[in-house]
Order: C-alpha cells, then structure tokens, then sequence
C-alpha cells in the first residue's frame, strides 16, 4: 500500500478480551531489563538487536491469552513519533521458545517489540512470522535477524516485498527521517507454500498461506490452544479495508476462514483483538462485496474508471476510519480486477 | 535504473519526430521539462493552442498512479478544418514521457481517445493532435499522482503471465450497424517498465511492453497505436467507430520481445 498502512482508532474494552491475571512484572526496573535483554541477544547472536540503543523501551503489550501478547498499532501514519507503529503486533511464548508475529514498521520499533518480548520471557525467539508484506508489518524484522532466528513468510513475500522494498525504504525515510536509521529490508528464509506447524514447546503454532487476498502473500497464525487466530491484514476492523492483491481473492479468503476449525478470538492486522468469531468478519466482508457488486453493475452498465471511482462504496463512507484515503483505490483496483472476468 | 530509464526514453523520443513552438501547460515551473520535449518530439513545427475544441482529462489527483486514467477529448461543434490523423500523448516528467501515438484512421467516427498511463512524479500531460493538413494542436491537463513508473506493475504476477496477451473489448456488444459505437480494447499485459526493481535479487525486471497496437474493422483500418512503458499494465484503448456492416473487429498487438496477440470478434456480437 503506497500510503503506508495507516493505524485507526482503537475502541478499549469494545469487543477486547479482557486481560488475563498475569501482570507485566512493574516492579522490574527498565534499564536491567534491557541490560539482561542485551546480554541474552548477544548469547543468542543477535547482533543487531545487541547493537540497539539502550533507549528503546518495550512496547505495551496487552496479554489476550495465557502467553499471547499483542501491541495495538496507532492510528496514525508512519512518523518519527510512532516509529511507524501503526499495525497490530505479536508474539507468543511457549514452554521452549517465542515466535513473534509481524516486527513493526521500523526496525526501531522492532527492537522496542523486542524489549517487549524480553519484559515477558528469557525464552530465545526462535521464529518471526511475516504475515504479509506491506511495510508497517515487516520493516522490523531487522531487529530480529540473528542465526537463532527463522523469519517465515508466505512462498511470494520474498518477490512482493522485493518489488515494493525500494518505495517503502524512501516512503519509510521521508516519514521518519533519522529514526528510519537501521531499517532494512530481511526477506524470510522460510517460506510457507500451504500450511506449516510450529512446535514452541507445549504449543503449535498452525501456519496458512493463503492464495491472492489482502496481498499474493498472505500468511495467518492459529495458536491450536487458545484459539487465537492471529490474521494479518485478512481481517481488518474499523479501518477501511485495503485491496493490494485480488478482491474476490480476498472474498473467498473470508468465506475459508470461516471454515477454518478452532478459532475463537482474531488478532485483526488493524483494529482491536476481537472475541466475537467470525462474526469479526462480517463488517470487512459487507464492505468488499458492496465493492464487488457495484463494481461489476458500473462495469455492466458501461461506466469509465473515474465514474467507478466516483459511485461505487460511497453508502460504506461512514462506517469506517480512512474511508476517503483508501475508498478511490480500492474501487480503482477492483475495477481493473473485474474488466477481466 | 536512470541510465535504462534514459535509454527507454531516447528511444521512445527517437521513434517519433516533426515540428514545434508554443504550449499551453495548465502548470510549469522552474524545471519545466516541456520546452525541450516539444523542440525533441516535434522540432521548429508550431503548434497552437487546441484548448477551443480539445481537451486532455484526468483526475487532479490520482488514485493510483499507475493507472491513471486520460482521455483527450474532442468537440465534434468546434473543430478546425482537417481530420486529426494523429494524437501524440506525452506525461512530461516520465521517464519516457511520450506515452503513445495514436494513428487515426479513416474508419474511426470521431477523434476522442481513451487510455491508462502510469504517472512517475506531478506532471503536466500534453496532447497534440496533427491534422491530414499538418497543422499541431495542443492541450494539457495537471496531474498529482507518483511513483506510477516504479510500482510493482502487477498485484498479482502469476496471474498475469498465465494471461498474457489476452484481450478483450468493452461495449463492443452493444454496437449497431450503421450507428457510431464507443468502444474499448484491453490487453492483458503487465507492461513491464524496466523501472520495477526486485531488491532482494538487486535486479531490474526487465522492461517488456507493447509496442504496437494495429484495429481494423474487415478491411479497413481503425487504429495505430505506438506504445511504451507510459502506457498502464493491461493497456487499454477506448475509441468510436462506426461500423457499417456485419463483419469484424480485429486487433493485433506487438510487444517488445516480439511476441504477438490477436483478437477478433463479431458486430453485432454472436449471442
């Protein structure tokens, strides 16, 4: 998304789980926190998270389940103020290991989930997820990068990410100037054709990839215990939907999760972590059908690009944040989607 | 990247060439590229100002700037004397600015040309239509769009490649003998610019385009079209006709590696 992912206005306490008992250890001064971060990155090779500087405070996690901890991004653009933190992170913490899902849109604010992860657990991270690839979900990934850690993405994110990497590197520059400094883009070395499991340790991590949707490189992350299913930008809640891979793609993504067994709450890549499943997806697929079907009526009755653009979704235009920052696009993009059907 | 990107564009400048003098630019600046574009395209020809009876339209701002939808526009009411025979369409600050030509055959029913262009940064675009006496007509609009040239050319490369060459028209069904008949004709092709870099491989892919667009109804001619990496993925050519009789549309497009595609279909269309 050329714009960068924007955030969008998180409702507290709205369709939230309420946080489980376990506290964010507060008496635990910061600084030997990190200290102790610094020392367990550098045994585990980390070195560029060891090269951190040693103000990066940990990002506020709410934990959504027994060792499932999510930061909610701002509702923001990118900036040097939230370090491009505008998307829903992640990790979970099983018995033997950590797997963090999604890293942030700078490495700055990557090592600031980072310090997160290393307020929580002593366990070595052994897996980031990329669930997709656009920036404010994966240019973090540098903080992470280390022998001990395997990044995983989607079979097409190495190729998505890299025809974007360029744009999103000088997008990233010109929103954050200085504090853009260390970003760089680390392609996963895993990669993800159908389905893969995670073993952390008394948990499995299920992985999907999904064919051409929100992106063509579409990853989600089912933690098997809890039910959490963590989507990416697959679900979004209350900000507009973005369209940068197929909208019947995406259609058809919606009605597989629907099928998809043992989820019970969403991490939605935007927007709050949401218990109601799936009616989690109803608003987004509400949305992109109307787009689909008032697509393909201005396609029937012959109407231009630019009288799409101008009709089609307008009655959605109060239901959701950013609503004229992505509305014009979606619909262009759906349109030269659907001349082919 | 700039030295390939300069190397499209004086081929795209070399594979044109007549005459020159005054624009109409909508906008312009200190680094105004046109000057030396119009001398470039055009030479010393003079070239006055269409705004009378043609217009370029866009949107002000575009909503995404590698499909950028123009279409030069002419008033049938307001004409000069003489048919406009060609279209030259040029998105200044691209790095091959001249997008397309399009030759206008006898058999069209009125100048009026739709298509997509990629757009690489804010940039006026300029149409001059020549007509069968020679005289140059200029007219332009200001685009705010970027980053058209270098933007991933596809969403989906699979897709694209698993169609390559396809075509289609749109509102072809609905034309009637005799009557004029505003159409469309697609292509599937990502149009690849050359400017599309894979930075993990650190590689470019390659720019790969249509060159040539040929649309004829039986025997005669319609359409000549000259393409380049201006021109959208899935080009698109939007044109009137009338067509006189049955028979059929055909199109017959060339692409920079040389590969060619066909179509063809019936008016009125075979239900």
């Amino acid at each position: 998304m050329t714009k960068g992912e924007l955030g969008r206005a998180f409702v507290p306490g709205r369709t939230r789980l309420p946080l489980s008992g376990r506290r964010q250890e507060p008496d635990r001064p910061e600084a030997l926190s990190r200290r102790q971060a610094i020392g367990r990155a550098l045994a585990l090779g980390l070195v560029a998270a060891a090269a951190a500087p040693a103000e990066d405070p940990p990002l506020p996690v709410a934990e959504v389940a027994p060792g499932i901890f999510v930061f909610h991004g701002a509702h923001e653009e990118a900036t040097a103020g939230n370090l491009g933190g505008i998307a829903n992170l992640g990790f979970v913490v099983g018995a033997e290991a950590v797997a963090v899902i999604d890293t942030g849109g700078s490495a700055a604010e990557g090592r600031r989930l980072l310090a997160a992860v290393r307020r929580q657990t002593d366990l070595p991270i052994r897996h980031v997820i990329d669930t997709h690839f656009h920036p404010d979900h994966v240019l973090g990934n540098a903080a992470f990068a280390g022998p001990g850690t395997t990044i995983i993405g989607h079979a097409n994110l190495p190729r998505g990410l890299g025809a974007r990497a360029d744009s999103y590197m000088q997008g990233l520059k010109d929103a954050l100037g200085d504090a853009a400094a260390g970003t760089a883009i680390v392609p996963p070395t895993l990669l993800v054709r159908d389905r893969l499991t995670l073993d952390l340790g008394g948990r499995t991590l299920a992985l999907k990839a999904w064919p051409p949707a929100h992106t063509d490189a579409d990853l989600t992350v089912l933690d098997t215990a809890t039910g959490t299913l963590f989507a990416g930008d697959l679900v979004f809640l209350q900000r507009v939907p973005a369209i940068d891979g197929s909208l019947r793609g995406w259609l058809d993504a919606i009605a597989g999760l629907r099928r998809e067994a043992g989820i019970r709450q969403v991490v939605p890549g935007h927007g709050p972590v949401a218990a109601d499943w799936p009616g989690a997806l109803d608003d987004e697929e509400r949305y992109l059908g109307l787009i689909l079907s008032e697509t393909r009526a201005a396609l029937a009755a012959g109407r231009s690009l630019d009288q799409a653009v101008a009709t089609v979704g307008r009655s959605e235009r109060s239901r959701w944040l950013l609503f004229d920052d992505y509305n014009d696009r979606n619909v262009a993009t759906a349109y030269t989607e659907l001349e082919w059907e | 990247m700039l030295k390939h990107a300069a190397a499209l564009a004086l081929i795209a400048l070399a594979t044109l060439g007549t005459g020159a003098a005054r624009a109409a630019p909508v906008q312009s600046n200190g680094d105004d590229p046109w000057p030396d574009l119009k001398t470039a395209i055009f030479g010393d020809k003079a070239i006055a100002d269409g705004s009378a009876f043609m217009a370029v339209e866009a949107p002000a701002r575009a909503y995404d700037a590698a499909i950028v939808p123009v279409t030069i526009r002419f008033d049938p009411a307001h004409m000069p004397a003489g048919r406009v025979t060609a279209i030259t369409l040029v998105v200044d600050k691209n790095p091959a600015p001249v997008a397309a030509v399009f030759h206008l055959k006898d058999g069209l029913a009125d100048p009026t040309i739709g298509t997509r262009v990629r757009v690489n940064e804010y940039t006026n675009i300029h149409a001059v239509a020549e007509t069968a006496d020679g005289g140059l007509f200029i007219a332009a609009a200001f685009v705010k769009a970027a980053g058209g040239c270098s933007a991933p050319a596809t969403k989906s490369p699979d897709e694209a490649e698993a169609h390559l060459g396809e075509m289609r028209t749109k509102n072809l069904d609905a034309a009637e003998i005799g009557a004029p008949s505003r159409v469309a004709l697609l292509i599937r092709h990502p149009n690849y610019s050359g400017m599309q870099m894979d930075q993990i491989k650190r590689t470019y892919v390659p720019a790969k385009f249509i060159e040539t667009i040929d649309v004829r109804y039986g025997d005669t001619e319609l359409l000549q079209v000259e393409g380049n990496i201006s021109l959208s993925e899935n080009p698109m050519i939007e044109f009137s006709f009338t067509p006189q009789a049955a028979g059929r549309l055909t199109a017959t497009a060339k692409d920079s590696d040389g590969l060619v595609f066909s179509g063809a279909w019936s008016v009125p269309a075979a239900m």
